[in-house]
């Protein structure tokens, strides 16, 4: 099991969080100029990385939070915690 | 090359006496390693059941045997190797369930296609219903089943203890049984003997298995490919077929394309052996859990995926005391028996819990991915419609549907409310 630290509650067991995917680009602010596949990619497309891997985790059974980890996904070390409102890294493990 | 298809050294009481007498393991054969040669005429990256049958009916059906399956580990120790063993073909949507169907037809006659006993045992499939909603669900499916000429029945609670006498019904059970769905065609097909038999019968066509072979890269001009750069050289073919399940979007980048699949542990485990005593196999799509009992007498459990993407092979415990909870509740007998191991595979996951067989932006480049959790039971189906797709440069009529452009186009298989969890 994950042992995840939030960024406002410190280390948890990973059952009190959800998983939010992968961090990704902004929304297009305009889908309605994507050609077919453009907006394909945005919904579908994923990066699906083997190694460090940034992504959304949402403290769903703390404080309701939502932040970004670094993890490895090969290891499934977790290495920098960040805060989502301005990326400040709040937790580097090197 | 056809007549070495068609040589079958099959079994006798003389010949199983003859064989006793001399080192001739299953082993031996599967586990020879080959240096490819330079040039064929399908490369199949990928040596798990699909890449595999993808070889074995190119040659069957098309004709082709100047093949090799390029694996990077060893065969068996994949997904493969790694599932819980489970076949059925009762999907909702008319795609998905004739695509299993397809396949579930070919298992009835792998062992004699194969010479390779791969055990298909008909114990039948339950899909059990918790709730009213689910009841309804469940019992849409079974008429979608026999819609699309599918064995399909719909059981109540007391019917479903004639089956299984040790099953909870009881109305205040914290998971209460409304009803459930029962495919008796459905079963189990040893997944071990699946690999070696296919493994077997490949040496016997000609076709090279080359084993502990990474491809690092795909050779590719003018978006044409025409082989692959691998730490035992450069292989050169005229096509290339990928069927790498959690590797996939590794084969994309190469081939400059973009996948929409994500790579999950998806978690197995087995109790201590005990005596016969559950015979179908059951799932639950609301407790994320199955469980039936192996031949050699070990409960079986499986669980849904585990929420985060990972390539370790291993998931969280939390996932495996869910679903064994879930399983005790409704198997109580099962309180005291011990967990023996556990153990996670790699799986590729689509939006829409269906697989992408077919053409792929670059050309003479085929894909055949996103299988999830519910690949195993499609193994020959697969590499059918796998190896036309190859021959032809198109798609057979029973993959067109499953093809890339559908994410483009919106043309989804949405399978996930229907078989998305316990596959």
């Amino acid at each position: 099991m994950l042992l995840i630290q939030c960024i406002y509650c410190g280390e948890r067991d990973e059952t009190e969080f959800d998983y939010g995917g992968e961090v990704r680009e902004q929304r297009p602010l305009e889908p309605d100029n994507l050609s077919d596949n453009e907006w394909a990619e945005f919904l579908f497309s994923r990066a699906n990385i083997n190694g460090i891997h940034v992504e959304q985790w949402f403290h769903s059974g703390g404080c309701r939070q939502w932040f970004n980890l670094e993890r490895n996904t090969y290891t499934n070390e977790i290495t920098k915690v960040f805060n989502l409102k301005n990326q400040q890294i709040i937790r580097d493990k090197n | 090359m056809k007549s070495r298809l068609n040589t079958n050294n099959t079994y006798s009481l003389f010949s199983i006496i003859k064989s006793g007498f001399k080192k001739n393991s299953v082993l031996d054969i599967s586990m020879s390693n080959k240096t490819p040669k330079k040039n064929y005429d399908v490369i199949v990256i990928g040596g798990g059941g699909h890449g595999m049958a993808t070889a074995y009916y190119l040659a069957k059906n098309h004709g082709i045997t100047n093949i090799a399956v390029v694996e990077k580990g060893l065969i068996g120790r994949g997904n493969t190797g790694r599932n819980t063993q489970v076949v059925r073909s009762n999907y909702l949507w008319t795609e998905s369930s004739l695509l299993y169907e397809h396949s579930l037809k070919l298992w009835n006659n792998l062992s004699q296609d194969l010479n390779f006993n791969v055990m298909y045992t008909k114990r039948g499939v339950f899909s059990l219903a918790h709730s009213y909603q689910e009841a309804r669900d469940v019992a849409r499916r079974v008429t979608a089943n026999k819609l699309n000429g599918i064995d399909s029945l719909y059981l109540t609670p007391k019917e479903i203890k004639e089956y299984m006498p040790i099953i909870n019904i009881s109305p205040t059970a914290r998971y209460p049984i409304f009803g459930a769905s029962l495919q008796k065609r459905g079963g189990t097909v040893h997944h071990d003997a699946v690999a070696w038999g296919f493994a077997r019968r490949l040496n016997q066509i000609g076709i090279d298995i080359v084993q502990n072979c990474e491809v690092r890269n795909l050779i590719i001009k003018n978006n044409i490919v025409n082989g692959i750069s691998t730490d035992k050289g450069d292989i050169f073919a005229n096509k290339i077929a990928v069927a790498v399940a959690g590797s996939s979007t590794r084969f994309a980048e190469m081939g400059n394309f973009k996948l929409p699949i994500e790579s999950h542990p998806l978690q197995a485990w087995v109790s201590e052996p005990i005596k016969p005593i559950l015979n179908p196999v059951v799932m639950s799509n609301a407790v994320h859990a199955y469980v039936s009992q192996a031949e050699k007498g070990e409960l079986v459990i499986g669980a849904g995926i585990d929420k985060y993407i990972g390539y370790s092979q291993r998931g969280s415990f939390n996932v495996i005391e869910n679903a064994t909870s879930a399983i005790i509740e409704l198997f109580p007998a099962f309180s005291k028996v011990k967990l023996l191991r556990t153990w996670a595979g790699l799986v590729d996951v689509s939006p829409d819990a269906c697989p992408i067989i077919g053409n792929t932006p670059v050309k003479n480049l085929y894909i055949n991915c996103g299988w999830g959790t519910g690949g195993f039971k499609a193994t020959p189906g697969s590499g059918y419609v796998f190896a036309h797709t190859i021959a032809n440069d198109k798609p057979h009529i029973l993959n067109e549907a499953f093809s890339l452009d559908r994410f483009a186009s919106g043309k989804l298989i949405d399978e996930h409310g229907a078989a998305g969890v316990a596959h």
